[in-house]
Protein backbone atom coordinates (compact mmCIF):
# COMPACT_ATOMS: atom_id res chain seq x y z
CA UNK A 1 0.00 0.00 0.00
CA UNK A 2 1.39 3.47 -0.78
CA UNK A 3 2.20 5.79 1.73
CA UNK A 4 0.65 8.76 3.21
CA UNK A 5 2.36 11.96 3.26
CA UNK A 6 2.17 12.54 6.37
CA UNK A 7 3.83 8.87 7.44
CA UNK A 8 6.67 9.64 4.50
CA UNK A 9 7.32 13.12 6.29
CA UNK A 10 7.55 11.09 9.71
CA UNK A 11 9.91 8.59 7.95
CA UNK A 12 12.32 11.48 6.87
CA UNK A 13 11.86 12.82 10.49
CA UNK A 14 12.96 10.12 12.43
CA UNK A 15 16.42 10.03 11.35
CA UNK A 16 16.83 13.26 12.23
CA UNK A 17 18.89 13.55 15.51
CA UNK A 18 17.00 14.40 18.89
CA UNK A 19 17.49 18.85 18.18
CA UNK A 20 16.22 20.50 21.25
CA UNK A 21 15.88 23.87 20.07
CA UNK A 22 13.92 22.42 17.24
CA UNK A 23 11.81 20.25 19.78
CA UNK A 24 11.13 23.73 22.11
CA UNK A 25 10.33 25.73 18.76
CA UNK A 26 7.29 23.03 18.73
CA UNK A 27 5.76 24.54 22.49
CA UNK A 28 4.71 27.62 21.80
CA UNK A 29 3.67 27.51 25.36
CA UNK A 30 7.58 27.56 26.26
CA UNK A 31 7.57 31.01 25.25
CA UNK A 32 5.77 32.93 27.79
CA UNK A 33 7.45 35.01 29.87
CA UNK A 34 6.61 35.12 33.85
CA UNK A 35 7.13 37.96 35.53
CA UNK A 36 9.81 39.04 33.60
CA UNK A 37 11.12 35.89 33.10
CA UNK A 38 11.27 32.94 30.51
CA UNK A 39 9.33 30.67 31.78
CA UNK A 40 10.90 27.38 33.14
CA UNK A 41 8.06 24.48 32.92
CA UNK A 42 9.37 21.78 35.43
CA UNK A 43 5.52 20.28 36.30
CA UNK A 44 5.09 18.09 33.82
CA UNK A 45 4.58 14.97 36.12
CA UNK A 46 0.91 17.05 36.59
CA UNK A 47 0.53 18.20 32.79
CA UNK A 48 2.67 18.27 29.66
CA UNK A 49 2.70 21.33 27.74
CA UNK A 50 0.86 20.27 24.02
CA UNK A 51 3.04 20.60 20.66
CA UNK A 52 1.46 22.67 17.88
CA UNK A 53 0.89 19.21 16.46
CA UNK A 54 -1.83 18.41 18.30
CA UNK A 55 -2.94 22.03 18.90
CA UNK A 56 -3.50 22.21 14.71
CA UNK A 57 -4.94 18.79 15.11
CA UNK A 58 -7.69 20.11 17.94
CA UNK A 59 -7.78 22.82 15.69
CA UNK A 60 -8.58 20.94 12.42
CA UNK A 61 -11.35 18.90 13.91
CA UNK A 62 -13.27 21.30 14.79
CA UNK A 63 -12.69 23.28 11.97
CA UNK A 64 -13.58 20.62 9.09
CA UNK A 65 -13.93 17.03 10.61
CA UNK A 66 -16.93 17.71 13.47
CA UNK A 67 -19.59 15.06 14.02
CA UNK A 68 -21.11 12.55 15.93
CA UNK A 69 -19.15 9.15 15.56
CA UNK A 70 -20.66 5.79 14.33
CA UNK A 71 -24.29 6.54 13.98
CA UNK A 72 -24.42 9.37 11.79
CA UNK A 73 -24.69 8.42 7.61
CA UNK A 74 -23.42 11.89 6.27
CA UNK A 75 -19.90 12.68 5.43
CA UNK A 76 -18.73 14.56 8.41
CA UNK A 77 -19.69 11.77 10.10
CA UNK A 78 -17.74 9.43 8.31
CA UNK A 79 -15.18 11.95 8.21
CA UNK A 80 -15.01 12.35 12.25
CA UNK A 81 -15.73 8.47 12.53
CA UNK A 82 -12.45 7.46 10.85
CA UNK A 83 -10.14 10.03 12.30
CA UNK A 84 -11.72 8.30 15.75
CA UNK A 85 -11.09 5.06 15.11
CA UNK A 86 -7.59 5.80 13.09
CA UNK A 87 -6.45 7.39 16.76
CA UNK A 88 -7.24 4.06 18.11
CA UNK A 89 -4.98 2.55 15.98
CA UNK A 90 -2.26 4.70 17.01
CA UNK A 91 -2.91 4.09 20.47
CA UNK A 92 -2.91 0.35 19.64
CA UNK A 93 0.71 0.42 17.59
CA UNK A 94 1.57 2.67 20.31
CA UNK A 95 1.52 0.53 22.88
CA UNK A 96 1.81 -2.68 21.06
CA UNK A 97 -1.61 -4.47 21.71
CA UNK A 98 -2.85 -7.44 20.05
CA UNK A 99 -6.03 -5.25 18.41
CA UNK A 100 -7.52 -2.08 18.11
CA UNK A 101 -11.04 -3.18 20.36
CA UNK A 102 -8.71 -3.79 23.20
CA UNK A 103 -8.27 0.08 23.30
CA UNK A 104 -11.18 1.46 25.41
CA UNK A 105 -11.15 5.47 25.37
CA UNK A 106 -11.84 7.03 28.32
CA UNK A 107 -11.26 10.28 30.40
CA UNK A 108 -8.27 9.71 31.38
CA UNK A 109 -6.25 6.80 34.18
CA UNK A 110 -8.51 7.62 36.65
CA UNK A 111 -11.53 6.89 34.90
CA UNK A 112 -9.97 3.46 33.14
CA UNK A 113 -8.76 2.30 37.20
CA UNK A 114 -12.39 3.00 38.27
CA UNK A 115 -13.50 1.12 35.31
CA UNK A 116 -11.81 -2.36 35.85
CA UNK A 117 -12.50 -1.10 39.69
CA UNK A 118 -15.90 -1.69 38.85
CA UNK A 119 -16.28 -3.72 35.48
CA UNK A 120 -13.81 -6.62 37.17
CA UNK A 121 -14.34 -6.18 40.86
CA UNK A 122 -17.71 -5.89 40.85
CA UNK A 123 -17.64 -9.79 38.61
CA UNK A 124 -14.85 -11.53 40.29
CA UNK A 125 -14.24 -9.86 43.79
CA UNK A 126 -16.13 -11.51 46.40
CA UNK A 127 -16.00 -11.55 50.29
CA UNK A 128 -12.64 -12.21 51.98
CA UNK A 129 -10.58 -11.50 48.94
CA UNK A 130 -7.80 -9.40 48.42
CA UNK A 131 -6.61 -6.50 46.21
CA UNK A 132 -2.85 -6.28 46.52
CA UNK A 133 -1.62 -2.38 45.58
CA UNK A 134 1.63 -0.73 46.18
CA UNK A 135 3.13 1.74 48.83
CA UNK A 136 3.52 4.61 46.05
CA UNK A 137 -0.09 4.56 44.60
CA UNK A 138 -1.21 7.59 43.51
CA UNK A 139 -4.88 8.56 45.18
CA UNK A 140 -6.39 7.35 41.90
CA UNK A 141 -5.03 3.86 42.23
CA UNK A 142 -5.77 3.81 46.16
CA UNK A 143 -9.84 4.68 46.11
CA UNK A 144 -11.18 3.11 43.23
CA UNK A 145 -10.17 -0.29 45.21
CA UNK A 146 -10.93 0.78 48.84
CA UNK A 147 -14.56 1.33 47.87
CA UNK A 148 -14.71 -2.00 45.98
CA UNK A 149 -13.44 -3.91 49.16
CA UNK A 150 -15.87 -2.41 51.16
CA UNK A 151 -18.63 -2.93 48.85
CA UNK A 152 -17.15 -6.43 48.37
CA UNK A 153 -16.09 -7.00 51.45
CA UNK A 154 -12.71 -7.74 50.64
CA UNK A 155 -9.13 -6.44 51.98
CA UNK A 156 -6.88 -4.31 50.09
CA UNK A 157 -2.93 -5.30 50.66
CA UNK A 158 -0.08 -3.09 50.28
CA UNK A 159 3.26 -3.89 49.20
CA UNK A 160 5.69 -1.41 50.80
CA UNK A 161 8.31 0.20 49.45
CA UNK A 162 12.22 0.31 51.21
CA UNK A 163 13.59 4.17 51.85
CA UNK A 164 15.18 4.51 48.52
CA UNK A 165 11.54 4.34 47.19
CA UNK A 166 11.67 0.77 45.95
CA UNK A 167 9.11 -1.78 46.22
CA UNK A 168 10.40 -4.81 48.47
CA UNK A 169 9.24 -7.96 46.16
CA UNK A 170 9.71 -10.33 48.48
CA UNK A 171 7.01 -8.82 50.77
CA UNK A 172 5.50 -8.70 47.32
CA UNK A 173 5.27 -12.23 46.87
CA UNK A 174 4.28 -13.00 50.30
CA UNK A 175 1.04 -10.82 50.00
CA UNK A 176 0.01 -12.93 46.57
CA UNK A 177 -1.99 -15.89 47.49
CA UNK A 178 -5.52 -18.02 46.04
CA UNK A 179 -7.27 -15.13 47.81
CA UNK A 180 -5.70 -12.45 46.35
CA UNK A 181 -7.95 -11.31 42.49
CA UNK A 182 -6.24 -8.24 41.56
CA UNK A 183 -2.55 -6.79 41.57
CA UNK A 184 -3.01 -2.62 39.95
CA UNK A 185 0.43 -1.14 40.27
CA UNK A 186 1.62 2.24 39.15
CA UNK A 187 4.30 1.88 36.84
CA UNK A 188 6.23 4.87 37.32
CA UNK A 189 5.32 6.51 41.14
CA UNK A 190 4.24 10.31 40.37
CA UNK A 191 6.07 11.22 43.18
CA UNK A 192 9.22 9.55 43.62
CA UNK A 193 10.05 8.59 40.10
CA UNK A 194 10.72 5.37 40.82
CA UNK A 195 10.14 2.62 37.90
CA UNK A 196 8.80 -0.37 39.38
CA UNK A 197 9.71 -4.34 38.06
CA UNK A 198 6.41 -4.43 36.38
CA UNK A 199 6.90 -7.38 33.79
CA UNK A 200 8.43 -9.19 36.81
CA UNK A 201 5.71 -8.18 38.96
CA UNK A 202 3.19 -9.49 36.35
CA UNK A 203 4.70 -12.89 35.72
CA UNK A 204 4.75 -13.36 39.81
CA UNK A 205 0.93 -12.71 39.34
CA UNK A 206 0.71 -14.66 36.54
CA UNK A 207 1.66 -17.81 38.40
CA UNK A 208 -0.77 -17.82 40.15
CA UNK A 209 -3.29 -16.63 37.76
CA UNK A 210 -3.98 -13.57 39.22
CA UNK A 211 -4.59 -10.17 36.60
CA UNK A 212 -2.31 -7.31 37.23
CA UNK A 213 -3.30 -3.83 36.10
CA UNK A 214 -0.34 -1.10 35.35
CA UNK A 215 -1.16 2.13 35.97
CA UNK A 216 1.20 3.65 33.13
CA UNK A 217 -0.07 7.79 33.80
CA UNK A 218 3.59 8.94 34.58
CA UNK A 219 5.16 6.16 32.03
CA UNK A 220 4.02 6.73 28.65
CA UNK A 221 5.70 9.78 27.91
CA UNK A 222 9.25 8.85 29.28
CA UNK A 223 9.32 5.22 28.56
CA UNK A 224 8.51 2.58 25.63
CA UNK A 225 6.12 0.73 26.51
CA UNK A 226 5.00 -2.44 24.96
CA UNK A 227 1.80 -4.45 26.31
CA UNK A 228 2.46 -7.60 25.17
CA UNK A 229 5.87 -7.52 27.02
CA UNK A 230 4.62 -6.79 30.45
CA UNK A 231 2.12 -9.34 29.58
CA UNK A 232 -0.19 -6.99 32.02
CA UNK A 233 -4.04 -7.29 31.55
CA UNK A 234 -5.04 -3.64 31.89
CA UNK A 235 -3.05 -0.77 31.37
CA UNK A 236 -4.30 3.02 32.07
CA UNK A 237 -2.98 6.42 30.81
CA UNK A 238 -3.81 9.71 30.49
CA UNK A 239 -3.49 12.13 27.23
CA UNK A 240 -2.75 15.11 29.17
CA UNK A 241 0.54 13.77 30.26
CA UNK A 242 1.60 13.32 26.78
CA UNK A 243 1.46 15.97 25.21
CA UNK A 244 -2.43 15.40 24.44
CA UNK A 245 -5.39 17.68 25.52
CA UNK A 246 -7.00 16.66 29.10
CA UNK A 247 -10.20 15.06 29.39
CA UNK A 248 -9.18 11.95 27.39
CA UNK A 249 -7.54 8.90 28.36
CA UNK A 250 -6.90 4.85 27.47
CA UNK A 251 -7.94 1.71 28.91
CA UNK A 252 -5.84 -0.95 27.75
CA UNK A 253 -7.26 -4.24 28.50
CA UNK A 254 -7.12 -8.17 26.98
CA UNK A 255 -9.69 -9.13 25.45
CA UNK A 256 -10.09 -12.25 27.43
CA UNK A 257 -10.76 -10.37 30.39
CA UNK A 258 -12.85 -7.08 28.97
CA UNK A 259 -15.05 -9.76 27.12
CA UNK A 260 -16.01 -11.04 30.72
CA UNK A 261 -16.43 -7.91 32.06
CA UNK A 262 -19.41 -5.81 32.38
CA UNK A 263 -20.35 -2.28 31.51
CA UNK A 264 -19.26 0.48 33.54
CA UNK A 265 -21.51 2.87 32.38
CA UNK A 266 -24.37 2.89 30.33
CA UNK A 267 -25.98 4.32 27.16
CA UNK A 268 -25.99 5.37 23.99
CA UNK A 269 -23.64 3.58 21.50
CA UNK A 270 -22.51 0.83 23.78
CA UNK A 271 -25.38 -0.72 22.85
CA UNK A 272 -26.55 -3.02 20.68
CA UNK A 273 -30.18 -3.60 20.58
CA UNK A 274 -32.67 -1.75 23.38
CA UNK A 275 -36.15 -2.33 24.35
CA UNK A 276 -37.92 -1.78 27.16
CA UNK A 277 -37.33 -5.37 28.58
CA UNK A 278 -33.71 -6.20 27.85
CA UNK A 279 -30.61 -4.81 26.47
CA UNK A 280 -27.93 -6.28 24.37
CA UNK A 281 -24.58 -4.59 24.85
CA UNK A 282 -22.73 -3.84 21.40
CA UNK A 283 -19.06 -5.41 20.85
CA UNK A 284 -15.86 -4.56 22.06
CA UNK A 285 -14.85 -1.49 22.74
CA UNK A 286 -18.16 -0.01 21.86
CA UNK A 287 -19.54 -1.97 25.33
CA UNK A 288 -16.93 0.35 27.52
CA UNK A 289 -17.65 3.90 25.56
CA UNK A 290 -21.36 4.97 26.73
CA UNK A 291 -22.53 8.12 25.04
CA UNK A 292 -20.35 10.67 22.92
CA UNK A 293 -16.76 10.49 23.90
CA UNK A 294 -13.86 13.36 23.43
CA UNK A 295 -13.35 12.82 19.87
CA UNK A 296 -11.15 15.50 19.16
CA UNK A 297 -9.41 14.83 22.38
CA UNK A 298 -9.01 11.33 21.11
CA UNK A 299 -7.82 12.80 17.65
CA UNK A 300 -5.07 15.02 19.58
CA UNK A 301 -3.82 12.04 21.49
CA UNK A 302 -3.86 10.28 18.03
CA UNK A 303 -1.56 13.17 16.72
CA UNK A 304 0.57 13.45 20.28
CA UNK A 305 1.56 9.86 19.73
CA UNK A 306 2.48 10.60 15.74
CA UNK A 307 4.51 13.18 17.70
CA UNK A 308 6.43 11.16 20.05
CA UNK A 309 7.19 8.60 17.43
CA UNK A 310 8.36 11.52 15.24
CA UNK A 311 11.17 12.00 18.17
CA UNK A 312 11.49 8.93 18.92
CA UNK A 313 10.72 7.68 22.34
CA UNK A 314 13.99 5.94 23.12
CA UNK A 315 15.72 9.44 22.33
CA UNK A 316 13.47 11.13 24.90
CA UNK A 317 14.11 8.21 27.02
CA UNK A 318 17.84 8.61 26.58
CA UNK A 319 18.10 12.46 26.47
CA UNK A 320 15.66 12.69 30.03
CA UNK A 321 18.07 10.24 31.60
CA UNK A 322 20.96 12.28 31.06
CA UNK A 323 18.97 15.21 32.41
CA UNK A 324 17.61 13.71 35.19
CA UNK A 325 21.47 12.67 36.31
CA UNK A 326 22.62 16.10 36.22
CA UNK A 327 19.97 17.65 37.90
CA UNK A 328 20.34 14.87 40.62
CA UNK A 329 23.91 15.89 40.80
CA UNK A 330 22.95 19.62 40.89
CA UNK A 331 20.40 19.59 43.84
CA UNK A 332 22.43 17.09 45.98
CA UNK A 333 25.23 19.30 45.98
CA UNK A 334 23.13 22.07 47.25
CA UNK A 335 23.25 22.31 51.05
CA UNK A 336 19.82 21.02 52.82
CA UNK A 337 17.97 19.19 49.98
CA UNK A 338 16.81 15.85 50.37
CA UNK A 339 16.09 14.25 47.74
CA UNK A 340 12.85 12.03 48.38
CA UNK A 341 12.84 8.96 45.81
CA UNK A 342 16.75 7.59 45.27
CA UNK A 343 15.66 4.16 43.27
CA UNK A 344 18.47 3.10 41.33
CA UNK A 345 15.41 3.21 38.24
CA UNK A 346 13.84 6.41 38.02
CA UNK A 347 12.05 8.33 35.21
CA UNK A 348 12.83 12.64 35.56
CA UNK A 349 11.02 12.92 38.40
CA UNK A 350 13.51 15.30 41.11
CA UNK A 351 10.75 15.21 44.47
CA UNK A 352 12.82 17.28 47.55
CA UNK A 353 12.64 18.86 50.66
CA UNK A 354 15.04 21.91 51.61
CA UNK A 355 16.01 21.98 55.23
CA UNK A 356 12.50 23.14 57.34
CA UNK A 357 11.46 25.57 54.51
CA UNK A 358 7.60 24.06 53.67
CA UNK A 359 7.43 23.16 49.87
CA UNK A 360 4.51 25.97 49.32
CA UNK A 361 6.99 28.75 50.48
CA UNK A 362 9.62 27.29 47.98
CA UNK A 363 6.97 27.08 45.23
CA UNK A 364 5.75 31.08 45.53
CA UNK A 365 9.79 31.71 45.67
CA UNK A 366 10.70 29.69 42.43
CA UNK A 367 7.26 31.06 40.76
CA UNK A 368 8.65 34.55 41.10
CA UNK A 369 11.68 33.63 39.01
CA UNK A 370 9.78 32.40 36.22
CA UNK A 371 9.69 28.73 37.53
CA UNK A 372 6.79 26.02 38.07
CA UNK A 373 7.53 23.26 39.90
CA UNK A 374 4.66 21.37 41.98
CA UNK A 375 4.54 21.63 45.75
CA UNK A 376 2.55 19.36 48.29
CA UNK A 377 1.37 15.52 48.77
CA UNK A 378 1.52 15.08 44.74
CA UNK A 379 -1.84 12.64 45.84
CA UNK A 380 0.09 10.30 47.15
CA UNK A 381 -0.67 11.03 51.13
CA UNK A 382 0.70 7.31 52.29
CA UNK A 383 3.71 8.23 50.44
CA UNK A 384 4.74 11.52 52.77
CA UNK A 385 3.25 9.28 55.56
CA UNK A 386 6.09 6.73 54.85
CA UNK A 387 8.67 9.26 54.63
CA UNK A 388 7.76 11.12 57.59
CA UNK A 389 7.28 14.89 55.54
CA UNK A 390 3.78 16.60 54.99
CA UNK A 391 4.98 17.40 51.53
CA UNK A 392 7.71 17.54 48.83
CA UNK A 393 8.55 20.05 46.05
CA UNK A 394 8.86 18.26 42.95
CA UNK A 395 10.64 19.02 39.27
CA UNK A 396 9.45 17.21 36.63
CA UNK A 397 10.65 16.99 33.38
CA UNK A 398 9.81 16.23 29.96
CA UNK A 399 11.97 15.78 26.88
CA UNK A 400 11.69 19.91 26.20
CA UNK A 401 13.23 20.75 29.28
CA UNK A 402 17.27 21.82 29.52
CA UNK A 403 20.16 21.55 31.45
CA UNK A 404 20.27 25.46 31.50
CA UNK A 405 16.60 25.23 32.79
CA UNK A 406 17.64 22.97 35.85
CA UNK A 407 20.46 25.58 36.63
CA UNK A 408 17.30 27.95 36.76
CA UNK A 409 16.16 25.77 39.78
CA UNK A 410 19.25 25.75 41.36
CA UNK A 411 19.90 29.24 41.65
CA UNK A 412 16.25 29.30 42.26
CA UNK A 413 16.77 27.41 45.38
CA UNK A 414 19.86 29.47 46.29
CA UNK A 415 17.45 32.59 46.60
CA UNK A 416 14.98 30.50 48.52
CA UNK A 417 17.69 29.95 50.94
CA UNK A 418 18.89 33.70 51.27
CA UNK A 419 14.82 34.54 51.76
CA UNK A 420 14.69 32.27 54.82
CA UNK A 421 18.35 33.22 55.43
CA UNK A 422 19.86 29.73 55.22
CA UNK B 1 10.97 46.29 48.89
CA UNK B 2 10.33 43.90 46.26
CA UNK B 3 7.24 42.06 46.48
CA UNK B 4 8.46 38.56 47.63
CA UNK B 5 10.69 40.32 49.84
CA UNK B 6 7.43 42.32 51.47
CA UNK B 7 5.63 38.09 51.44
CA UNK B 8 8.60 37.02 53.44
CA UNK B 9 9.42 39.77 55.26
CA UNK B 10 11.60 39.39 58.59
CA UNK B 11 8.83 39.88 61.21
CA UNK B 12 6.95 37.03 59.27
CA UNK B 13 10.62 34.70 59.24
CA UNK B 14 10.97 35.59 62.82
CA UNK B 15 7.29 34.16 63.71
CA UNK B 16 7.45 31.04 61.91
CA UNK B 17 10.62 30.18 63.28
CA UNK B 18 9.53 30.96 66.89
CA UNK B 19 5.73 30.77 66.65
CA UNK B 20 4.21 32.64 69.75
CA UNK B 21 1.65 30.35 71.93
CA UNK B 22 2.92 27.27 69.75
CA UNK B 23 1.56 24.86 72.41
CA UNK B 24 -1.61 22.92 73.19
CA UNK B 25 -4.12 24.94 76.01
CA UNK B 26 -5.51 22.45 78.47
CA UNK B 27 -8.08 24.48 80.22
CA UNK B 28 -9.86 25.58 76.56
CA UNK B 29 -13.08 26.34 76.47
CA UNK B 30 -13.12 26.01 72.48
CA UNK B 31 -10.89 24.32 70.09
CA UNK B 32 -11.39 24.40 65.98
CA UNK B 33 -9.11 22.53 63.98
CA UNK B 34 -8.23 24.36 60.41
CA UNK B 35 -7.02 22.04 57.62
CA UNK B 36 -6.14 23.22 53.73
CA UNK B 37 -6.05 19.87 52.30
CA UNK B 38 -4.23 21.17 49.10
CA UNK B 39 -1.28 21.55 50.92
CA UNK B 40 -1.47 19.85 53.83
CA UNK B 41 -1.50 23.08 56.18
CA UNK B 42 -3.21 21.52 59.58
CA UNK B 43 -3.71 23.36 62.62
CA UNK B 44 -5.98 23.21 65.55
CA UNK B 45 -6.62 26.70 67.72
CA UNK B 46 -7.46 26.66 71.36
CA UNK B 47 -9.39 29.47 72.81
CA UNK B 48 -10.00 29.68 76.81
CA UNK B 49 -12.79 32.59 76.63
CA UNK B 50 -14.13 33.68 79.94
CA UNK B 51 -17.51 35.75 80.12
CA UNK B 52 -17.13 36.88 76.46
CA UNK B 53 -12.87 37.84 76.88
CA UNK B 54 -10.12 35.46 75.45
CA UNK B 55 -8.62 35.08 78.49
CA UNK B 56 -6.16 32.40 76.50
CA UNK B 57 -5.65 31.46 72.95
CA UNK B 58 -2.95 28.96 71.85
CA UNK B 59 -2.26 27.08 68.30
CA UNK B 60 -0.61 23.58 67.41
CA UNK B 61 0.37 22.22 64.03
CA UNK B 62 2.10 22.16 60.98
CA UNK B 63 2.35 24.25 57.13
CA UNK B 64 3.71 26.82 55.47
CA UNK B 65 5.38 29.89 56.98
CA UNK B 66 2.89 32.40 56.07
CA UNK B 67 0.05 29.86 57.64
CA UNK B 68 2.43 29.31 60.42
CA UNK B 69 3.19 33.18 61.01
CA UNK B 70 -0.06 34.42 60.43
CA UNK B 71 -1.31 31.74 63.18
CA UNK B 72 1.23 32.73 65.42
CA UNK B 73 0.37 36.59 64.75
CA UNK B 74 -3.38 35.98 65.11
CA UNK B 75 -2.99 34.05 68.84
CA UNK B 76 -0.59 37.57 69.86
CA UNK B 77 -3.09 40.12 68.24
CA UNK B 78 -6.99 38.15 70.07
CA UNK B 79 -5.10 37.50 73.46
CA UNK B 80 -7.08 39.24 76.52
CA UNK B 81 -9.28 41.55 74.05
CA UNK B 82 -13.33 40.39 74.04
CA UNK B 83 -14.96 38.34 71.65
CA UNK B 84 -16.29 41.85 70.13
CA UNK B 85 -13.08 43.11 69.33
CA UNK B 86 -11.15 39.84 68.10
CA UNK B 87 -14.20 40.28 65.51
CA UNK B 88 -13.26 43.70 64.62
CA UNK B 89 -9.61 42.41 64.15
CA UNK B 90 -10.78 39.28 61.89
CA UNK B 91 -12.58 41.86 59.90
CA UNK B 92 -9.56 44.52 59.39
CA UNK B 93 -7.18 41.06 58.57
CA UNK B 94 -9.60 39.66 56.14
CA UNK B 95 -9.49 43.51 54.37
CA UNK B 96 -5.89 43.62 54.60
CA UNK B 97 -5.12 40.14 53.04
CA UNK B 98 -7.88 40.72 50.00
CA UNK B 99 -6.48 44.45 49.54
CA UNK B 100 -9.50 46.02 50.65
CA UNK B 101 -8.26 48.51 52.95
CA UNK B 102 -8.57 52.66 51.32
CA UNK B 103 -5.18 54.07 50.27
CA UNK B 104 -5.00 56.20 53.50
CA UNK B 105 -4.38 52.94 55.69
CA UNK B 106 -0.53 53.09 57.26
CA UNK B 107 0.17 49.28 57.32
CA UNK B 108 2.75 50.27 59.79
CA UNK B 109 -0.03 51.23 62.33
CA UNK B 110 -1.74 48.17 61.57
CA UNK B 111 1.27 46.23 63.48
CA UNK B 112 1.00 42.34 62.99
CA UNK B 113 -1.49 43.06 60.08
CA UNK B 114 0.63 44.97 58.69
CA UNK B 115 3.27 42.17 58.18
CA UNK B 116 0.57 40.13 56.08
CA UNK B 117 -0.23 42.80 53.80
CA UNK B 118 2.39 41.29 51.46
CA UNK B 119 -0.17 38.33 51.12
CA UNK B 120 -2.64 39.99 48.73
CA UNK B 121 -0.08 40.08 45.88
CA UNK B 122 -0.27 35.66 46.12
CA UNK B 123 -4.06 34.87 45.73
CA UNK B 124 -3.00 31.73 46.01
CA UNK B 125 -1.31 32.22 49.17
CA UNK B 126 -4.34 33.85 50.94
CA UNK B 127 -5.81 30.67 51.83
CA UNK B 128 -2.11 29.91 53.96
CA UNK B 129 -2.58 33.56 55.75
CA UNK B 130 -6.39 33.18 56.56
CA UNK B 131 -6.65 29.43 58.13
CA UNK B 132 -5.86 30.51 61.77
CA UNK B 133 -8.07 33.03 61.24
CA UNK B 134 -10.68 31.28 59.85
CA UNK B 135 -10.77 28.67 63.00
CA UNK B 136 -10.66 31.36 65.36
CA UNK B 137 -13.86 33.20 63.76
CA UNK B 138 -15.78 29.86 63.51
CA UNK B 139 -14.54 29.05 67.59
CA UNK B 140 -15.91 32.63 68.43
CA UNK B 141 -19.48 32.72 66.36
CA UNK B 142 -20.45 28.89 65.00
CA UNK B 143 -19.61 27.18 67.97
CA UNK B 144 -21.36 25.87 70.89
CA UNK B 145 -18.69 25.69 74.01
CA UNK B 146 -16.55 22.01 74.09
CA UNK B 147 -17.71 21.60 70.66
CA UNK B 148 -14.80 20.35 68.08
CA UNK B 149 -15.29 21.11 64.67
CA UNK B 150 -13.28 21.30 61.07
CA UNK B 151 -12.34 24.35 59.15
CA UNK B 152 -11.16 23.20 55.60
CA UNK B 153 -9.84 25.69 53.16
CA UNK B 154 -13.22 25.01 51.11
CA UNK B 155 -15.10 27.47 53.41
CA UNK B 156 -12.33 30.20 53.59
CA UNK B 157 -11.72 33.20 50.77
Amino acid sequence: MKKSNTEMTLDYDRRLMFDIERIREDFPILRTIVRGKPLVYLDNAATTQKPLHVIDADQRYYHSQNANIHRGVHYLSEVATFEYEKARGKVKNFLNAADNHEIIFVRGATEAINLVAHGYGRKFIGEGDEVVISAMEHHSNIVPWQMICQERKAVLRVIPMNDNGELIMEEYEKLLSPKTKIVSVVLVSNSLGTINPVREMVARAHALNIPVLVDGAQAVSHINIDVRELDCDFFAFSGHKVFAPTGVGVLYGKAEWLERMDPYQTGGDMIESVTFEKTTFNTLPYKFEAGTGNIAGVVGLGSAIDYLRRVGIDSIEAYEHELLEYGTALLTSIDGIRLIGTAKEKAGILSFTLDNIHPHDIGTILDQEGIAIRTGHHCTQPVMKRFGIPATARASLALYNTKEELDALARGIQKVKEIFHL
Amino acid sequence: MSSINELYQQLILEHNKSPRNFRTLEDATKSVEGYNPLCGDHYTVFLKINQGRIEDVTFQGTGCAISKASASMMTSSIKGVTVEEAETLFQKFRAVVTRKLDDETDLEALGYLGALAGVAEYPARIKCASLAWHAMHTALHEMNDSEKTVVTSDTTE
